[in-house]
């Protein structure tokens, strides 16, 4: 087991990780108002499509990147406008969302099977970025540097800004917050808004950087696991960036396990692993602390303000 | 309105459908005719229409008795697959014997799989409060490994050439058909029959009464006496028991052997049609058959306009916006109100 | 309530001459239809593509005689049988099933459709009306083996498979046993992803097995996502179905090409002609269905002379990599010194050979 056996294990790690962290970072603000998203798989593959599309079409990588991020809010807001305006349903509508985006992605995505894209250049210099030791900190894709940067970002804003205090206050007790006189709608919407700008980048992440062509239903159940990671994380921007790495070596150890023979335990056991751990962490959690632990108490709740 | 808006929601979503089509290329009304039409007037498609309804129709009457006691299952996927595992266990272990007995308890076994499934989040929600909503989402994907496993070793077909599948099954452990030389098995019957048991359950019994009242007045319920965790368990277990009795009749009814693709979306699917249905056992029936009409249309769509059948779930998608759109008219009354501008207030301490 | 008009009918008439899966028309009744079960998306570049590629020879070598009807992306699992079903429904006459998955449907249907003919494509099962057909690819594979096992530094090989079918025992087992022959230290470690088309999970396999070591890899599933990582890392492999050096100009060596057009072509005249037989075929580098691509300008002049020499010995009958001796994963010989494995053992193998590392 040499460094660069490590080196390269962790680069593998750090590409499986990546979307998930986007997505479950997205989607643990959404929560964090209050709202449960389900169509996290749905605006992964809009995102996916739309960045790969953008791509084709300039040229260029960043402008693709932004027009996954913009596709994927638009998404979001479709839901936002039915779960937040018309108080529909959350969880059957962020299903039909999911259901929704796939069909949608397959289907603009006809013209698009079989086509190459540019990828990104690397923000550091080959040096370092090639070099066998040290590429891993400085080897990756600038989308993977962008989310660990929003993880902080994320964190500040909740943490110590005061349009994050409001919106926690928004998640917590809508109708407090609204008899101050904050606008619950409003805050939802945007924060419905940049989970499907985030869920749409980590979608671009396996168009645009994993494998650079596009196939129908490319993520392949990763928009789930990213619900599993943000309960998994307790809801907390910190946790959920090891729990995002931490799933990540679950979905290695998986391959891992079937190319070096390793059959003690069977492959499917690691690929359930993610999610098996997500139900042992919410027993727990929820038990610890009364009421469902740290979920946000409006969490799925429509908000109808008595007027 | 509660009857219009369903079917205002179909129409309107082909409306949509041709004008989307048109405008990517693709000739939307031969699109849209295949997904919606043609499955429903060319009758050698009926079997498939039939026979695709029935799992959605009893998997989404057993979430609508959760959904109505506002109990959330997104789990039956996996609760559909644990079902059908369990049969094929029992018919495994049964080794070369057959007959109605057999097979009734290969149908029994899914009925308790799929039940013992949603048994754990319903453990989970009513000892440590775990939101059922993520702990039977996190199970089904725990189920599909499981399936994984068995299908790809202890129960793999011995001559299947090591392709991960289970033997198929033998012509004495499967359900009969009812009218031959079609497909329509014995599954398709119990799918036409119990939307209407259920329909005498909840508008009859004291069970029924108690679902819609814990759903809709929870306060209410617990003055009447009407325990809250006994309804979530029940209601779990009967979505998971449906949810499994519909992976079983798939299984020895249709498909006859289980490989890796056998999780088709159906559980996610019948909640679609639970609320298209509109939470109600007769709509669950209708809506059932208009979704397998739309997933039988969408693979006669991939032969004639090539596109692909992924493209059906954005129809039903979108006839599940609409309806949740139109909730807005069941549920309020539209009314003109002239509004005053007032002076927004200060807030104390701000 | 308004009174049905003449007008309405006629609209009626008009919506139902549209409904296109309902029979033929009389105008095309003279034409013979052929349809076509394709497993992936015929834009992906691999097997799918090449089937294509056989569909379109057959309508450019009979021209007005025939009509192709195709559909992609169609699961192997039970949705299979509506779907090739739609075929026989739409006026097919011959339909070719293009994936081993579709084996019981392709005879389920046939059974429904008895004056229809199927060719299934790398199955085992017939029937009166039912053929099947299959490629040596592995004999494609042996000219990738030597390839790799002369160019490869550290001797480590991947092999990235689908499931344990004999088709990928055999390309697995050519492969090894070429490269021994170049390299008699070379291993292959075999990764089973348990599907023939997941661009993100093939990626993410080819990634794990270049971490374990593996530089030269060879896919035998179905989309050029390897190449690209290969590509990324600066190591070499190997196109599938198809030339796919587009994706991966630098790390694409060669590829096995499927060349399904002339016998799709024959098959589809013997049914004008009315003298289709439900028959077996293999063929290979002899009977032209394996064809290898263009080499790369970084494959060296004698490594290519060797590969040739390959496909030459195939093309003459004289070569023939599964010859003895040959040894099992567990060092047993199975294979005496100068026999030769016969074909239908061939067609059944579940065994690999001394070199191969697997989970199972």
């Amino acid at each position: 087991m040499s460094v660069e056996f490590f080196v390269a294990a962790i680069v593998t790690i750090v590409g499986l990780s990546t979307p998930i962290l986007l997505a479950g970072l997205g989607e643990l603000v959404v929560e964090k108002s209050g709202v449960l998203n389900l169509g996290v798989e749905g605006m992964m593959l809009i995102g996916a499509i739309a960045g790969f599309a953008a791509s084709v079409v300039t040229g260029n990588p960043w402008v693709a990147v932004v027009a996954a991020a913009v596709a994927g809010a638009l998404s979001a807001s479709l839901f936002g406008f039915f779960v937040l305006t018309l108080n529909s349903n959350q969880v059957a509508t962020g299903l039909a969302l999911t259901i929704f985006g796939t069909g949608l992605s397959s289907l603009l995505g006809l013209n698009y099977t079989g086509r190459i894209v540019m990828q990104f250049g690397s923000v550091f210099p080959p040096a370092l970025s090639k070099h066998p030791i040290w590429q891993v900190l400085f080897g990756y894709s600038p989308i993977v540097y962008f989310a660990i940067i929003m993880v902080g970002l994320v964190s500040w804003f909740l943490g110590r800004t005061r349009s994050g205090l409001i919106l926690r206050a928004v998640g917590e007790n809508d109708l407090s917050a609204h008899s101050i006189g904050y606008s619950v709608i409003g805050v939802r919407y945007a924060a419905v808004a940049f989970g499907g700008a985030m869920a749409g980048i980590g979608g671009a992440y396996f168009s645009m950087v994993i494998t650079p062509m596009w196939a129908e239903r490319m993520t392949a159940g990763r928009g789930w696991i990213a619900l599993a990671l943000v309960v998994f994380a307790g809801w907390r921007p910190g946790r959920l960036l090891w729990g995002a790495y931490f799933f990540g070596i679950l979905m290695a150890l998986e391959l891992y396990a079937k190319a070096s023979g390793f059959s003690f335990l069977p492959s499917q056991f690691w690929a359930a692993m993610p999610y098996l751990m997500t139900v042992v962490v919410l027993a727990i959690i929820s038990s610890r602390e009364s009421g469902g632990g740290n979920a946000p108490a409006c969490l799925g709740k429509p908000f109808l303000p008595a007027n | 309105m509660v009857v219009v808006t369903p079917i205002a929601a179909v129409l309107l979503t082909m409306l949509i459908g041709v004008i989307v089509f048109d405008a990517i290329g693709i000739n939307g009304q031969k699109a849209v005719v295949d997904i919606f039409l043609t499955p429903l007037l060319a009758s050698y498609k009926w079997q498939d229409v039939a026979v695709k309804a029935a799992p959605l129709i009893i998997i989404a009457l057993g979430l609508s008795i959760g959904n109505r006691a506002n109990v959330w299952n997104i789990g039956a996927e996996g609760q559909y697959i644990i079902g059908a595992l369990c049969a094929a266990g029992v018919g495994i272990a049964a080794g070369g014997a057959g007959g109605p007995v057999i097979v009734t308890l290969m149908v029994l076994a899914g009925v308790v799989g799929g039940a013992a499934w949603a048994a754990i989040p319903a453990a989970l929600r009513t000892r440590l409060s775990v939101n059922e909503i993520l702990s039977s989402l996190m199970l089904t994907y725990v189920a599909t490994q499981i399936l994984g496993y068995l299908v790809g070793g202890p129960w793999k077909d011995p001559n299947g050439r090591n392709f991960p599948a289970t033997a198929p099954l033998i012509p004495d452990q499967t359900l009969p058909i009812l009218v031959p030389g079609t497909t329509i098995h014995l599954g398709v019957l119990i799918a036409a029959i119990l939307p209407f048991v259920f329909w005498a359950i909840m508008a009859r019994s004291v069970f029924g009464f108690q679902i819609r009242v814990v759903g809709s007045a929870p306060q209410a319920a617990r003055h009447g006496g009407f325990d809250s965790k006994q309804t979530i368990w029940l209601a779990l277990l009967i979505g998971g028991g449906m949810a499994g009795l519909a992976g079983s009749l798939e299984f020895t009814g249709a498909l006859k052997a289980i490989n890796l693709g056998f999780p088709s979306g159906y559980g996610f699917t019948a909640i679609i049609v639970s609320f298209l249905g509109r939470l109600h056992p007769i709509g669950c029936l209708i809506a059932g058959i208009v979704l397998a009409d739309t997933y039988v249309g969408g693979q006669l769509a991939k032969t004639s306009v090539h596109i692909p059948d992924s493209t059906a779930g954005i129809f039903q998608a979108m006839m599940l916006f609409f309806i949740l759109a139109s909730d807005i008219f069941v549920r309020y009354r539209l009314r003109i109100v002239r509004t005053q501008k007032v002076a927004p207030a200060m807030a104390p301490g701000e | 309530m308004a009174i049905l008009t003449r007008r309405d009918f006629v609209k009626a008439a008009g919506a139902a001459a549209t409904l296109p899966i309902l029979g033929s028309t009389a105008k095309a009744a003279d034409k013979l239809k052929v349809g076509f079960i394709f497993l992936g998306p015929i834009g992906d570049y691999g097997w799918t593509w090449a089937h294509n590629k056989g569909r379109l020879a057959v309508e450019t070598a009979l021209g007005d005689k025939v009509e192709t009807l195709y559909t992609e992306n169609v699961a192997e699992d039970a949705s299979a049988v509506p779907a090739i079903r739609d075929l026989a429904n739409a006026g097919c006459k011959l339909i070719f099933t293009t994936s081993y998955g579709y084996m019981d449907q392709t005879i389920q249907v046939a059974g429904e459709f008895p004056d229809v003919k199927f060719e299934h494509c790398t199955g085992f099962k017939r029937a009166d009306n039912v053929s099947t057909y299959n490629s040596k690819f592995h004999e494609g594979r042996a000219v990738l083996g030597t390839i790799a096992g002369m160019m490869s530094k550290s001797g480590k090989l991947g092999y990235l498979g689908s499931y344990k079918v004999p088709e990928v025992v055999l390309g697995v087992n050519s492969f090894t046993l070429a490269a021994q022959k170049k390299n008699p230290n070379a291993t292959v470690s075999l990764v089973l992803i348990d599907s023939w088309y997941d661009p993100p999970k093939e990626a993410a396999a080819t990634e794990t097995m270049i971490n374990l070591g593996d530089d030269i890899i060879t896919t035998h599933t179905d989309s050029p996502g390897p190449l690209q990582i290969l590509e990324q890392k600066g190591l070499y492999g190997f196109g599938q179905g198809a030339d796919m050096s587009q994706f991966a100009p630098h790390a694409h060596l060669t590829a096995i090409e499927d060349i399904w057009g002339p016998y799709y072509t024959e098959r589809t005249q013997a049914v004008l002609d009315g003298t289709w037989k439900s028959t077996d075929t293999w063929d290979g580098f002899k009977e032209g269905t394996v064809h290898i691509s263009p080499y790369n300008s970084a494959v060296p002049a004698d490594v290519q002379k060797a590969a040739d020499e390959i496909q030459q010995g195939y093309k003459d009958g004289k070569f023939n990599i599964f010859t003895g001796p040959i040894y099992a994963q567990d060092g047993t010989l199975k294979v005496k010194d100068g026999e030769v494995i016969a074909d239908a053992d061939l067609a059944v193998m579940d065994w690999f050979v001394k070199g191969v590392s697997t989970a199972s």
